[in-house]
């Protein structure tokens, strides 16, 4: 219940560990509603949120980290401080929260923006240090909410691809909330579509995505996916 | 630099105009000098302003500098309790509301004719902007943030640490530089008081005499002491807020 509306009703998900399942909806469908819900950040009026075994608020926050909407960045740290940000918080000192937050910086294509202020960032950038101080926070859970609704299209594409090579070095239990179809199809091994709080489609993604994007995105398989899904959402 | 010029070349063509007003009307100095008189008693005096000018700025800057501990400390304690924000705020509101060169004198007969109630009287007029300013800043911190900090292991005091304190640096040193402005006015008041040294003593000893050339350069090198704090406070904004886009110095 948000301000006395519901918002989510009846949604029944499993999700396996370092599996990856993607929610798709309208903007009002309730898909920030559930990931706060799961996060531990809300508590439900009705319902049980488990994550491994965990169903207090508090052992469900300590499982997962959020990737909000907006990159949240914070514009006094650096873009090195800002991914050690969760590091800092778990107790590191800063000098050792640098050291292990390096890196993924290498590995995940962002080296020489480490000492670089928000402020001097790309968008693409900002959500790629978004993505990584989610990473480092080092949870078995990702909410992603919407990772990159706030892009241009061609950016977007790009960090989609990005996102599936991160996750591939560093697999996660994701959930990824996203407005954008293609992306939860391209991303995620299930999608759900969800309408008026209430789940009104599953389904499950099984084309082949060795290919590079544009081939996959052109499959009939995954057209024929990407069809069912936007038709579920009316 | 540039931005210097305009207000300083009507300053210049004002001081002009005072200068040839106050000769061709033929005003005696003593109820109003030229600018040349106060000019000359910087110079004459300048034993006598230079002491008490030492005197007064170590009121001003341990007055300003005890302020801004206080209202820190007070700011951050209202963050954390909703309950002493209740109960203490509108306090601290009609504290304000008392006249401070009435609370003057009281100080002084409390805490005697040394530097401590001048340090207090300059504190009790600089604190209030910042604690106003320090408090909401630190409330108006973005909750996104703090959701996020939540799930990235982030307990109160990170959250308080890391997004709520840097956040609240801009309106912090908004508060500051507003009471960097009042801390001379403080000062004076403190001096009037009661005191034997000082630049507010100098203008109560000069006005008997009818000293007004005095009381003026008195007047000025106090408004540039003010002057001098708050560009101190600016550049430590800029020095502690590297972030902020420039134009939030304009």
């Amino acid at each position: 219940m948000l301000g006395g509306k519901r918002v989510l009703d009846g949604v029944d998900l499993h999700v396996p560990a370092t599996g990856r399942v993607g929610i798709v909806g309208r903007s009002g469908a309730g898909k920030s509603t559930l990931l706060s819900l799961v996060a531990g950040l809300d508590e439900p009026d009705a319902g049980e949120i488990s994550i491994g075994g965990e169903t207090l608020p508090a052992g469900r926050l300590a499982r997962c980290a959020l990737m909000p909407q907006r990159d949240c960045l914070l514009p006094w740290r650096s873009a090195l401080d800002n991914a050690a940000l969760a590091l800092e918080n778990a107790g590191l000192p800063r000098g050792e929260a640098r050291r292990r937050a390096a890196p993924l910086f290498a590995r995940l294509g962002l080296a020489g923006s480490e000492q670089l202020r928000p402020a001097k960032l790309s968008g693409g950038m900002r959500q790629r240090i978004a993505f990584l101080r989610t990473l480092l926070a080092d949870k078995p859970v990702l909410l992603l909410d919407e990772p990159f609704g706030a892009l241009d299209a061609i950016t977007r594409a790009e960090l989609q691809e990005w996102l599936a090579d991160a996750l591939a070095a560093e697999p996660r239990t994701v959930l990824l909330v996203t407005h954008d179809v293609e992306e939860a199809l391209l991303l995620c091994e299930r999608v759900l579509v969800l309408a008026a709080g209430r789940v009104v489609a599953e389904l499950d993604v099984d084309v082949a995505r060795n290919a590079p994007r544009r081939g996959v995105v052109t499959s009939p398989a995954f057209l024929e996916l990407r069809e069912r899904a936007l038709e579920a959402i009316g | 630099m540039r931005r210097a010029w305009p207000p300083l070349a009507l300053l210049a063509a004002l001081v002009g105009l005072w200068e040839l007003i106050v000769r061709a009307a033929h005003v005696p100095g003593y109820l109003f000098p030229t600018p040349s008189a106060v000019a000359s008693s910087l110079a004459d005096d300048s034993g006598l302003l230079g002491r008490a000018t030492l005197v007064t700025v170590r009121e001003i800057v341990l007055g300003y500098l005890f302020a801004v501990a206080v209202a820190l400390l007070i700011a951050i304690l209202l963050h954390f309790s909703a309950a002493l924000r209740r109960a203490l705020l509108p306090i601290l509101v009609l504290s304000q509301t008392v006249p401070t060169v009435l609370l003057a004198p009281i100080l002084a007969i409390l805490l005697g004719y040394g530097i401590e109630p001048k340090l207090v009287v300059v504190a009790v007029v600089c604190f209030f902007p910042i604690v106003v300013n320090a408090v909401d800043g630190l409330r108006s911190a973005d909750p996104e943030l703090v959701r996020m900090m939540r799930t990235l292991h982030g307990g109160r005091l990170a959250i308080f640490r890391r997004v709520e304190l840097p956040g609240a640096l801009p309106a912090i040193f908004s508060g500051a530089r507003i009471a960097a402005t009042y801390a001379a006015v403080g000062a004076v008041f403190g001096e009037w008081a009661g005191s034997s040294a000082g630049l507010g003593f100098v203008i109560l000893q000069a006005q008997p005499a009818l000293e007004t050339a005095r009381i003026f350069a008195a007047v000025l090198i106090l408004s540039a002491l003010a002057l001098c704090l708050y560009a101190l406070v600016t550049l430590a904004e800029r020095l502690l807020v590297p972030w902020q886009p420039e134009a939030h110095h304009a």
